[in-house]
């Protein structure tokens, strides 16, 4: 028993004692300079990584609360590269930060509420999950303490979470009240599609639109995201909306499998809603962070599309797109959050002539933009062609043609930042900027993932290997 | 005797990295230049196996072929092959990618960046006119977006933010129609109960006859999108005259013939039923594109707008061709995509010399310009000759063609449609005419034009091997026809099984 626990939970337990360690580098932070913190932590995330690799077991644990596989693994080490990037780029930021050991514990805590909810085999499991990922989320966003928006931020983020977490436990205790069980391998032999099972499962689903924002419920989104530090911004979009959107496909795939005509109108619904509202309030955008932040909605709308095509095919592809948007998005934020850090600008007027001052940097964001917009050679491109796929493979051509359509949208707005980036002429662009060490690898590591993920197959291929 | 295809790809792939190395202008350009023969070379080495392939007698579809897997649960592989069609554009690829880096030759300004993106784009059509996968010839259709609005965006001229992002998004909306049209043949393809993107498959399969109406207009107005397709021709003008000289070369040279490659391959090859029945909307819009092209380029003052505007008249007769459907036809359309790439690569380059030296593009300020730029001036007499059409030149053996072809069929329509067709080439005439008689010749419009330098050896290079083709299209076409014939018969043999 205690040896399956801790095979079976070593990602979970290594979490867990880093967080422990670094409430003990709290008590000794007094004579630790900064830098040397960030060194500490940032190798105790790397040997978080480098742990999580070698894990390979599957089984459940606690009566059938918590399971795990390779699949679920691969997953949570996808969110470890991410937390691991986010870190490494808000270097300059947290350097000058008081509370940054805080920081670090509040955003593993999260991350260890992600494993969690990963893992959870139960609904209620995946309820305490959730609560766990978002609430220090919300103590996250309040980190630029200095700064009235961020409270702001913070103050809207807890209230439309603790809104969203509301109607989600609803759902769960109707579907309770029907069926009499949350284990998620009973449940869908008790699903019969009946009216209140079919108004628990809306609800469900709209807890769940709220945390990946889908439209109609993404209106916390953009201020958020706005008032948020950029690292933190760039953790709500890329790891905490990929850990709901891997939970979403597998439970819609599995648990809800019974009610699949009803949840395939709702994803179509949701789908075109929230990448045409998400692109055409993303047009309008000034300040980059709101601008990426209707972008992300945007993408999702396409995840949603690919998992509205419920196969083996759909899901690789899914997590597949995820992997690349983490890419993708990280770089583009790591550009930002280094620009934000340094100088303190963030809207789209002052990266006119970015290109002058910071070629390698410009390149990096255009190439991120790309990836995001799905233009080749970049990984973009081939996770979007196959989200598409996946989608098109119920044969509804109406969504597709529409999708399709939207991604010239997209590269519209994606483009109006790269055309402010190396074409319009500024008198004074951002002075030339000096990237430190870390962030610099950060971006390398974006880059090479950009770019190879895509050409070469391995990714794709490793992820379909794991779903068979 | 077996050849890889790959260097066609790699040569450029690598140019393209060797260029990130070194920094002064001059490395870079030479990078370039040898990357581009090398690419030139290998292009008619390609050209003369795959003839030696033939008269041993070898009587395959595609030569040359290699298939790699690339996704294998999606079924998409890497699947590389070519033909006359294919062979043809390739070399036209080659050549006015060199005659477009010899005519950049003294770009300075972020040297490094543009010769990069300038072969990153003959990386895209390469990569595009050999492969056999539709997943592969996408990736490469769209390979061509970020070099496109970036050498319009940073070295245009004129409103080049506008014309960059208008291009781009029109472009890649025909690839967002493409793309609806590839995910409908793919889930219609079955195998054995896989779907395949391989065209050779595919075409094997005959779709279902529903399936083929449903799709081919997705994938022939997506692919007409870039070969100017009426009434989606409006990013031409405004792209091609707004892009630098090279970029402008290349976009009407090769980037249009994309289109019309992807209309004949794609949607004609792989629908064949649907082609004939929408031939005559085809039919008719390419009318309207070669009429309305024709008419809107008199009203044109710049010279940039008036090769535009005419391209747009041109292009149409490239989709006249494909409408048509006679074999005739369809040589003739291919023949047009070959001998207007090399012609207005020509012409868009030549104007970009003018415009160097004088500094202006507009006919009312020129004038009398052979007496100063005699070389320039006279490569552009040729351009405008071939433009209209005249015997011995590329243009006229192209155009008869397609005619011919559209004379074959008996129907009313048709006559009437060729009667047209026919027609506009006098309009063309009096275009062509008028820019070339205002421009170079008569007096000397402005006297500080005397002192102007003719062409220096770069620029006398790319207009001598582009003139050179030209000429021995026009004077000699049946080793081109002879190249095309194999293929074209293929399609059309397609059309012909009910």
């Amino acid at each position: 028993m205690l040896s399956d626990f801790l095979q079976l939970m070593l990602q979970e337990l290594l979490l867990t004692i880093i967080i422990f360690i670094l409430l003990f580098l709290k008590l000794s932070s007094k004579e630790l300079s900064k830098v040397n913190l960030l060194n500490i932590i940032n190798l105790l995330l790397l040997i978080n990584l480098i742990g999580g690799f070698f894990t390979t077991n599957s089984g459940t644990l606690f009566g059938d609360m918590f399971q795990t596989n390779d699949l679920l693994i691969f997953e949570k080490n996808i969110l470890n590269v991410g937390v691991l990037i986010i870190s490494l780029q808000s270097y300059d930021w947290l350097k000058t930060h008081k509370h940054l050991v805080e920081f670090y514990i509040l955003m593993l805590s999260t991350l260890l509420g992600m494993y969690f909810m990963l893992s959870s085999n139960n609904l209620l499991m995946f309820y305490l999950a959730l609560e766990l990922s978002t609430i220090p989320l919300a103590a996250l966003t309040n980190f630029d303490l200095e700064k009235r928006q961020s409270s702001e931020a913070a103050f809207k983020m807890i209230i439309s979470s603790a809104f969203s977490s509301t109607l989600l436990l609803f759902g769960i205790s109707l579907l309770y009240g029907t069926i009499g069980t949350l284990n998620f391998v009973e449940i869908p032999a008790a699903l019969n599609g009946s009216p209140l099972q079919l108004f628990s499962f809306i609800l469900l689903l709209t807890g769940f639109a709220f945390k990946i924002s889908a439209v109609p419920f993404h209106l916390w989104t953009a201020d958020v995201y706005e008032g948020a530090p950029v690292a933190v911004t760039s953790y709500l979009s890329v790891i905490s909306k990929g850990a709901v959107l891997f939970v979403f496909t597998s439970v819609l795939y599995t648990v809800f499998e019974p009610l699949s005509t009803s949840w395939y109108n709702m994803l179509f619904l949701l789908s075109i809603l929230t990448m045409i509202v998400g692109n055409l309030f993303a047009l309008r955008q000034q300040n980059m962070k709101r601008f990426l932040a209707f972008s992300s909605i945007a993408q999702v709308g396409f995840i949603l599309i690919g998992i509205s095509g419920q196969n083996i095919v759909s899901t690789a592809s899914v997590v597949f797109f995820i992997v690349i948007y983490l890419f993708s998005n990280l770089a583009a934020f790591g550009v930002l959050t280094i620009v934000s850090a340094q100088t303190g600008k963030e809207s789209m007027n002052d990266f006119n002539g970015f290109y002058k001052t910071n070629p390698t940097l410009s390149w990096v964001l255009a190439l991120a933009l790309f990836s995001l917009a799905g233009i080749p050679p970049t990984a973009g491109f081939f996770g979007k062609f196959f989200l598409l796929l996946a989608g098109a493979s119920k044969g509804n051509y109406l969504l597709i043609t529409i999708a399709a359509l939207n991604m010239v949208v997209a590269l519209f707005y994606y483009l109006r930042v790269i055309q402010a980036i190396f074409m319009t002429k500024n008198e004074k662009p951002i002075e030339k900027i000096k990237v430190h060490l870390f962030p610099k690898l950060a971006l390398l590591l974006c880059v090479i993932g950009i770019i190879c993920t895509g050409i070469f197959n391995t990714v794709y291929n490793y992820i379909f290997s794991l779903l068979k | 005797m077996e050849i890889s295809l790959l260097p066609l790809i790699l040569i450029p792939l690598f140019t393209v990295l060797a260029m990130l190395l070194p920094n002064s202008q001059k490395q870079i350009r030479t990078i370039a230049l040898l990357g581009s023969i090398a690419q030139l070379i290998f292009s008619i080495a390609l050209f003369y196996f795959y003839i030696v392939e033939r008269e041993a007698g070898n009587l395959a579809h595609f030569y040359f072929e290699n298939n790699i897997t690339w996704y294998a649960p999606l079924n998409i592989n890497f699947h590389i092959g070519v033909d006359g069609i294919s062979i043809a554009m390739i070399l036209l690829t080659a050549f006015v990618v060199l005659a477009g880096v010899l005519v950049s030759w003294n770009m300075e300004h972020r040297s490094k960046e543009f010769f990069f993106l300038l072969l990153l784009l003959s990386l895209g059509a390469y990569g595009f006119f050999i492969a056999l996968d539709l997943f592969t010839l996408f990736f490469f259709l769209e390979v061509a977006v970020i070099p496109k609005f970036l050498l319009i965006g940073i070295w245009g001229s004129g409103k080049k933010e506008y014309s960059a992002m208008k291009l781009v998004l029109m472009l890649m909306g025909g690839s967002a129609l493409v793309f609806v049209a590839f995910a409908g043949i793919y889930f219609d393809s079955n195998i054995n109960g896989t779907p395949t993107f391989d065209l050779v498959q595919i075409a094997s399969l005959n779709l279902p006859i529903a399936v083929q109406k449903l799709f081919f207009p997705f994938a022939f107005i997506g692919f007409g999108i870039f070969t100017a397709l009426f009434p989606f021709h409006t990013w031409v003008p405004d792209g091609h005259s707004s892009a630098p000289t090279a970029a402008s070369m290349f976009l009407a040279g090769i980037s249009m013939k994309l289109g019309g490659y992807g209309c004949l391959r794609v949607a004609t090859y792989l629908m064949p039923e649907a082609a004939k029945e929408y031939s005559t909307i085809i039919i008719v819009l390419a009318i309207i594109a070669i009429i309305y092209g024709a008419f809107a380029t008199m009203m044109q003052t710049d010279l940039k707008y008036i090769n535009a505007y005419s391209s747009v008249s041109h292009c149409g007769f490239v989709l006249l061709g494909i409408g048509i459907l006679t074999k005739t036809a369809i040589d003739g359309a291919v023949l047009q995509m070959v001998s207007h790439g090399l012609m207005t690569a020509l012409f868009f380059a030549v104007i970009g010399m003018i415009y160097d030296r004088t500094h202006s593009r507009q006919v009312a300020q020129l004038g009398g310009l052979l007496k100063v730029l005699p070389f320039i001036s006279t490569a552009f007499v040729i351009a405008g000759l071939c433009s209209l059409g005249l015997p011995g030149l590329s243009g006229f053996v192209a155009e008869v063609t397609v005619f011919v072809g559209a004379w074959e069929k008996v129907d009313l329509f048709y006559r009437i449609v060729t009667i047209l067709a026919c027609a506009s080439i006098v309009v063309t005439a009096v275009y062509i005419l008028r820019a070339t008689g205002s421009v170079i010749m008569g007096p000397l419009k402005n006297k500080e034009h005397a002192i102007l330098s003719d062409a220096s050896w770069n620029e006398r290079l790319a207009v001598i091997l582009l003139v050179t083709v030209i000429i021995a299209i026009g004077i000699s076409p049946f080793w081109l026809k002879d190249l095309l014939s194999p293929g074209t018969e293929i399609i059309i043999n397609k059309l012909l099984i009910k």
